[in-house]
């Protein structure tokens, strides 16, 4: 149903993801969109002759520093760090609800289909003016999940949470 | 009978169209007056709380909230716009006046060029107890929660899932409201798939192939059926199935809200692609009818970002046709062009470039009502 994907030019390697943090661009449909190439000032994600293009990742020049995440209109960009601690992986996920995780919270990790995959723990929250409301969430995962786990899932719903 | 008010060049509407028509005509030397029916500038942008799309011309990754905000200051500060909100333009006479309603009063305008960036409206779906409360324009309910701060109701069943479907379902949730699922009639997904994307991370169900049959419910929505259908957009039979809302929103389309223009008189023409009845119009947004221009959704349905580039080419154009020049004009036009051109190059554009090239098309054998 959003089957449109090429693959590989914005999703790094195995090799690239095994030396450090590293961006993941899962857009795989051309619109005209370009603020991620403006937003990387390592010179990685390359300059867009179409603005309808898919980005262009250079891997080699990306050192994860995630300043593109909040700033992707489809919240289409995530930093995987394969290299974090032994078996377990950090993901940065951008997350736009309420309430927000505090660092050191258990929460779910979930897939793209909105699955739970597994048990995760947030060991930072980005959410400066830079964010714009987008705030990023970093959370440790099973290293295997690293590539799976897209969303999270903070204990019930942010209504209940709010009411309560 | 009030008296005659007079203006260069009247602007109706003060979305991102109307926004940049103004700013663009004001800023060739013209005193344009702005009207807009709303009690706040910015039109649909006022509770678009997502990012843009587009490139940083159109504020590419700005919030529309953050957007209309930003257009809305340039014109109240500036003494060459005169804003009129809360005002309704309700009449386009042959010679050229607009009457326009406020406060229960009518004043009358005679604008020498009229820029009309009246935008559009939802389109309505035809199913039993659609007229039950609870079923809402998905507009509606974007309104009622990013506007007024409401919840439209506890567990939605949204009808759509081209982007305003995509994205106020992902509002929905954001507002802690239930979306049970996301109706689209055809086989995939009409929005970008990075809004589709968004929501499925988030568990929600899009029923590709899929329609509303019937709502249910004695004084409000209580449940709906829905079915789905063939590859010739038939019912599938035995294919229904219940689902407990107690809102229903219709995210299936916009349609030009163009009653002023046919009031004026310019000549219209049925453009599918464009969502309904549009007027056509030069390469400068001047319609038919000689000093009335127009631009944004009323222009055809696209985009907010392709909406304010048509409004910077209909308040040049406007102002330049006034007799007022300034440097860089010629320049400033073609980067114009050239930035809508860009914009409608990719495949998801695909739909308005065929739109336009129909239109045109229309123009040069002369048809049109």
């Amino acid at each position: 149903m959003t089957g449109r994907s090429t693959g590989f030019r914005t999703v790094p390697d195995a090799e690239r993801r095994g030396k450090g943090p590293v961006v993941v661009i899962e857009c795989f449909e051309e619109i005209p969109c370009d603020p991620c190439h403006e937003a990387c000032n390592q010179g990685a994600i390359l300059a867009f002759d179409d603005i309808n293009s898919l980005p262009e990742i250079d891997f080699a020049k990306c050192n994860g520093c995630g300043r593109c995440i909040s700033v992707c209109p489809g919240l289409a960009i995530f930093v995987v760090d394969e290299t974090w601690k032994e078996g377990l992986a950090v993901v940065r996920i951008p997350y736009e609800f309420i309430p927000l995780p505090h660092k050191g919270q258990q929460v779910k990790g979930v897939s793209r289909d909105g699955v739970e995959l597994c048990d995760a723990t947030v060991v930072k929250v980005e959410n400066t003016k830079r964010h714009d409301r987008t705030p990023v969430i970093w959370v440790e995962i099973p290293r295997a999940l690293a590539m799976d786990v897209r969303h999270i899932r903070v204990g019930g719903t942010s209504f209940d949470r709010q009411e309560t | 009978m009030s008296s005659l008010l007079t203006s260069e060049i009247c602007v109706v509407g003060a979305g991102p169209a109307g926004l940049k028509a103004a700013i663009s005509a004001r800023d060739m030397g013209a005193h344009v007056t702005l009207v807009d029916s709303e009690v706040n500038l910015g039109g649909q942008l006022v509770k678009q709380t997502h990012k843009f799309f587009g490139s940083r011309g159109q504020f590419a990754g700005m919030r529309g909230i953050d957007i209309a905000k930003l257009l809305a200051d340039e014109v109240s500060r500036d003494p060459s716009v005169d804003v009129m909100c809360e005002s309704q333009v309700v009449g386009f006479y042959e010679d050229g006046t607009l009457a326009i309603e406020k406060d229960d009063s009518i004043q009358f305008l005679k604008p020498e060029r009229v820029i009309c960036a009246a935008g559009a409206s939802e389109r309505m779906l035809s199913f039993p107890n659609n007229d039950l409360p609870g079923v809402y324009g998905a507009g509606a309910a974007q309104t009622l929660m990013n506007v007024y701060g409401v919840k439209p109701g506890n567990r939605v069943l949204m009808i759509g899932a081209g982007n305003i479907g995509l994205i106020v379902s992902y509002q929905l949730l954001q507002a802690g409201v239930e979306v049970a699922a996301v109706l689209e009639a055809m086989p995939h997904v009409g929005g970008y798939d990075v809004h589709a994307r968004k929501i499925q991370r988030a568990g929600i169900p899009i029923l590709t192939s899929h329609t509303i049959k019937e709502a249910h419910g004695t004084r409000s929505v209580e449940d709906a059926t829905v079915w789905a259908l063939d590859s010739e957009f038939h019912p599938v039979i035995d294919s229904e199935r219940y689902f407990e809302v107690d809102t229903i929103c219709l995210a299936v389309g916009l349609t030009p809200l163009t009653e002023l223009l046919w009031q004026a008189g310019c000549r219209m023409v049925y453009v599918p692609e464009l969502g309904g009845y549009a007027p056509l119009r030069c390469e400068n947004y001047e319609t038919t009818h000689p000093g009335v221009f127009v631009a944004g959704d009323l222009a055809g349905i696209e985009e907010a970002s392709s909406a304010m580039i048509e409004g910077v080419v209909a308040g040049l154009s406007a102002a330049r046709s006034l007799g007022y020049e300034t440097d860089g004009f010629e320049e400033r036009l073609r980067l114009a062009k050239n930035e809508l051109e860009a914009l409608r190059q990719g495949p998801t554009g695909q739909k308005v470039r065929q739109g336009i090239r129909r239109l045109m098309a229309l123009r040069e054998v002369g048809e049109g009502i």
